[in-house]
């Protein structure tokens, strides 16, 4: 099975039921495979005239009750975000799964890069935290999609998945769980009466119940900032309300949200901290490292964004060196320097590449002998 | 068997080798023995550089590209002079002398059949190429069985070209069995 | 019409929370909700099944002073949302309310689309001439010559004519009327909300405050005498001599034609795959 495939029938696994898209290479298997398999569930599957159109369909089916999910790439994920943000402002559950390819622009079409990562959190203007889950196999690709579907679904957000071009088009032998063992969270239904509704409720854990169109709420949404009725408001008050709920429904629940992988990291003394593709070939070069006695683990989330701070903390004191592989410029490399207060710079050892082509378990390794 | 195998079929766009890497992948798959596809390929489907990576294995794999081949499978001049340098000593390297024409890098263990030609005066049609190149190699590196290669056939081409593809892979099997080094 | 008292609007608007409105004194937007109220109110609908969706503009307001399901979307998007509700519950009746600019400028790729799929959507086009909220720049139905305030020598481009465009692209019930023809327009809506496919109704209004000012309109009545005096109904152009068509706003339902709609045209295809699969297997 392919990574794309994997997202296809994790989508539909999670209940996915609507989806809206717009082809673009290498996101594009996922909807011709939802193309095929929607339809014969029932569910709706619509290629849209771009992908502005896709999130913004997306979106409203959610709000009329929809399970939904969108797939693109780079270019298409930058038209997206001004979309993103109004299913984030509006508190809308859906997904939106970002198959990296190389940019800026048109980039490289069929090549790797992890270039999208500061763009699934900032993408969107305005302060919005983020949900972002990131696989490094095909296996978790259908996993993580499962999870994406139900965090959207729990947190009443805009969930990113970000796959790297070659999880995408990878091939390996999965097993799919039978369904019966595959946990499927569905979004909390009001029971208050419509006139008690409020489509933004306030409570302890910042979950709040959602309505769908069509069963007698008759509530309002609107990407302007408003109040816990959903009407617009210029109060600083409920502005300030809003956006602190925002925040804190992401911050509060930090414990459910982050999820990281920590590989050999018990003796080590070097710790490359990366995701995706590139901590495969992290694994890797740790294989051969500690074949000639070298120690070196590795940390990896598998929740991106909100960034496991705790876990980063944790490691930076319990190893001497950090090594962060990417393909990108530089981009989770900052997020550890951000942490690093009792560090130098020295300790923090970068290795990025953007030319169409993986870091590879020699590269790595090639750094972890030169600072071991 | 080397616990780890790593496989680089290579060319350019439109010979196939993306499909013939998803056949030996399910051949593996078939065999129950752990295995990566992984694929390059220029935006174009026809023409460019295209590759296909599998890596069978019986432990976890981790890095899912193929780096240092065991074996290298080149339809093209291109692919032959980029990839070559990959591959491992002692490795396998098997070239279509239709198209591979230099061989001023060849290694040790190196089978050279014009395989596209003879896929047209045998079969009838270029297409099969990729399935007479694939028999041939499954054949000299027994990286899988005969018949766990015709059953993964079966199942991942339509059933109209089962049986084309099955004469083309006999005939890869034959030509492997008959060469000279 | 006479039978349905006045006062229904009121039975639709969610007063308690959502008063005084935005608008201008004289402003046609008012107008043109009043109008769609009493289009549903003549049509019994229940409103717990209408969803009322727009964009970002002056006219894009309405949705959140009725007591419907409503959705008040980004600039040039609201065609595209209502899409994916309409398409998920395809029961629904989904009302778009839209500007000039946000329908024709930003948005006009999703019209043209809506138009072609011909899904079952009402389009009010809420026509100014002007970008309204963002205070008096062109847009492309702002006339050739007028004034904008990023047009101040006088427009250079020439106007779109929206049905023209909606009826090219496929919509298969166009109509135009202004906002001094109330109860034509009452009725046209009611017309458009029984159509069963793509519905396309353009309501040329005054935008008094900043178009009317720009280009010397003299105020909302006078606009109002010159939506009056400036139409032909569409039923009157072959009576009329050319020089008394030529020029003016022609009003009326232009089409109005049964082609496949599009939500229907998805049900027949998950009832064909379903037949299939039911055979195979
Ligand atoms: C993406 C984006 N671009 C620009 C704007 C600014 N903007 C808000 S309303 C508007 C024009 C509205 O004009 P129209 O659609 O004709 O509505 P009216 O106010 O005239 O009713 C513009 C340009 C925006 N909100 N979003
Ligand atoms: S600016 Fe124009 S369109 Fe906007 S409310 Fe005022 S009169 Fe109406
Ligand atoms: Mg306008």
């Amino acid at each position: 099975m392919q990574g794309n495939e994997a997202v296809a029938y994790g989508a539909l696994d999670a209940g996915v039921n609507f989806f809206a898209g717009y082809p673009i290479t290498p996101s594009t298997e996922v909807a011709e495979i939802l193309s095929v398999e929607l339809p014969k569930r029932g569910g709706v599957f619509v290629q849209m005239e771009d992908e502005i159109a896709s999130i913004c369909a997306i979106t409203g089916a959610s709000l009329a009750g929809a399970k939904s999910l969108t797939a693109t790439s780079g270019p298409g994920f930058s038209l997206m975000q001004e979309g993103i943000g109004f299913a984030k402002i509006t508190e809308t559950p859906c997904v939106v799964v970002n198959v990296q390819r190389m940019g800026p622009s048109t980039g490289m079409p069929t090549s790797p890069a992890q270039g999208d990562i500061m763009q699934a959190k900032w993408g969107s203007h305005g302060d919005s935290p983020s949900i972002v889950l990131y696989p490094d196999s095909v296996k978790e690709s259908y996993e993580l999609t499962i999870r994406a579907v139900n965090l959207a679904e729990k947190y009443r957000t805009c969930v990113i998945l970000l796959l790297d071009e070659v999880i995408g088009h990878m091939r390996e032998a999965v097993r799919l769980p039978d369904m019966a063992n595959v946990r499927v969270i569905n979004r909390i239904k009001p029971t208050v009466p419509p006139h008690w509704y409020k489509h933004y409720d306030e409570n302890q854990k910042y979950l709040s119940p959602l309505a769908s169109y069509g069963e007698g709420y008759r509530f309002h949404v609107t990407g302007l900032t408003h109040d816990s009725h959903g009407f617009p408001t210029n109060k600083s008050s409920e502005a300030s309300e809003m956006m602190e709920r925002l925040r804190k429904k992401i911050d509060y629940n930090i414990r459910d949200l982050v999820q990281i992988e920590s590989h050999q990291m018990e003796d080590a003394k070097i710790a490359i901290f990366t995701a995706g593709i590139t901590a495969r070939a992290a694994k890797a070069a740790i294989a051969m490292a500690r074949a000639e006695g070298i120690k070196v683990g590795l940390l990896r989330p598998l929740t991106i964004w909100p960034f496991p701070d705790d876990a980063v903390r944790k490691m930076l004191r319990n190893v001497e060196t950090v090594i962060v592989p990417e393909l990108n410029q530089g981009q989770l490399i900052h997020e550890i320097q951000r942490l690093t207060k009792d560090k130098s710079d020295g300790n923090l050892i970068p290795i990025q590449r953007v030319n169409g082509q993986l870091i590879t378990p020699n590269d790595i390794l090639r750094k972890i002998k030169e600072v071991s | 068997m080397a616990k780890s195998y790593e496989i680089r079929l290579s060319g350019s766009g439109g010979q196939g080798l993306i499909l013939a890497g998803i056949i030996l992948a399910r051949a593996a798959v078939i065999e129950k023995r752990r295995v990566t596809q992984t694929q390059s390929y220029g935006p174009e489907s026809r023409g460019g550089y295209s590759r296909a990576d599998v890596i069978i294995s019986d432990e976890e794999i981790y890095f899912p590209e193929a780096t240092n081949f065991n074996c290298l499978l080149a339809l093209t001049q291109e692919a032959c002079d980029v990839y070559l340098y990959d591959l491992r000593d002692s490795g396998i390297l098997i070239i279509d002398t239709t198209f591979v024409k230099n061989l001023a890098l060849a290694a040790e263990n190196t089978y050279e059949l014009p395989f596209t030609e003879i896929a047209q005066e045998k079969l009838g049609s270029p297409i099969t190429t990729n399935i007479l190149s694939l028999a041939f190699m499954t054949q000299i590196t027994g990286i899988v069985k005969p018949e766990s290669l015709k059953q993964s056939i079966a199942e991942s081409v339509k059933p109209a070209f089962v049986e084309l593809n099955h004469k083309a892979m006999e005939l890869g099997f034959e030509l492997a069995k008959k060469y000279k080094k | 019409m006479a039978n349905i008292p006045q006062r229904i609007i009121h039975e639709y608007l969610r007063h308690d929370k959502k008063f005084p409105h935005v608008w201008c004194a004289g402003c046609s937007n008012g107008i043109v909700l009043g109008a769609i109220i009493r289009a549903i109110a003549s049509l019994n609908l229940d409103r717990d099944d209408i969803v009322m969706v727009s964009g970002i503009g002056c006219s894009s307001r309405m949705p959140v002073y009725v007591d419907f399901n409503t959705l008040h979307t980004l600039h040039g998007r609201s065609i595209a949302y209502a899409t994916g509700v309409k398409l998920h519950k395809p029961n629904l009746k989904v009302i778009v309310v839209t500007g000039d600019g946000d329908c024709t400028a930003i948005g006009g790729n999703h019209l043209i689309h809506a138009a072609r799929r011909n899904i079952d959507l009402k389009v009010i086009l809420i026509n100014n001439n002007i970008y309204g909220m963002t205070g008096g720049q062109c847009s492309p139905t702002t006339p050739h010559e007028a004034i904008a305030t990023t047009a101040p020598y006088g427009n250079i481009e020439p106007d779109f004519n929206v049905c023209n465009l909606a009826m090219g692209a496929g919509a298969s019930f166009v109509a135009r009327t202004t906002a001094f023809h109330v109860l034509e327009m009452q009725g046209i809506v009611k017309d458009a909300l029984e159509h069963p496919g793509f519905s396309l109704v353009e309501v040329v209004s005054a935008c008094p405050v900043i178009y009317g000012r720009l280009n010397k309109k003299g105020g909302a009545p006078q606009m109002m005498k010159d939506f009056r005096d400036n139409s032909v109904p569409l039923a009157a152009v072959d009576k009329l001599p050319p020089e008394k068509v030529e020029g003016k706003i022609i009003r009326g339902i232009l089409r109005r034609e049964i082609r496949p709609e599009y939500c229907a045209q998805y049900a027949s295809l998950v009832e064909r795959i379903k037949d299939k699969e039911a055979d195979n297997g």
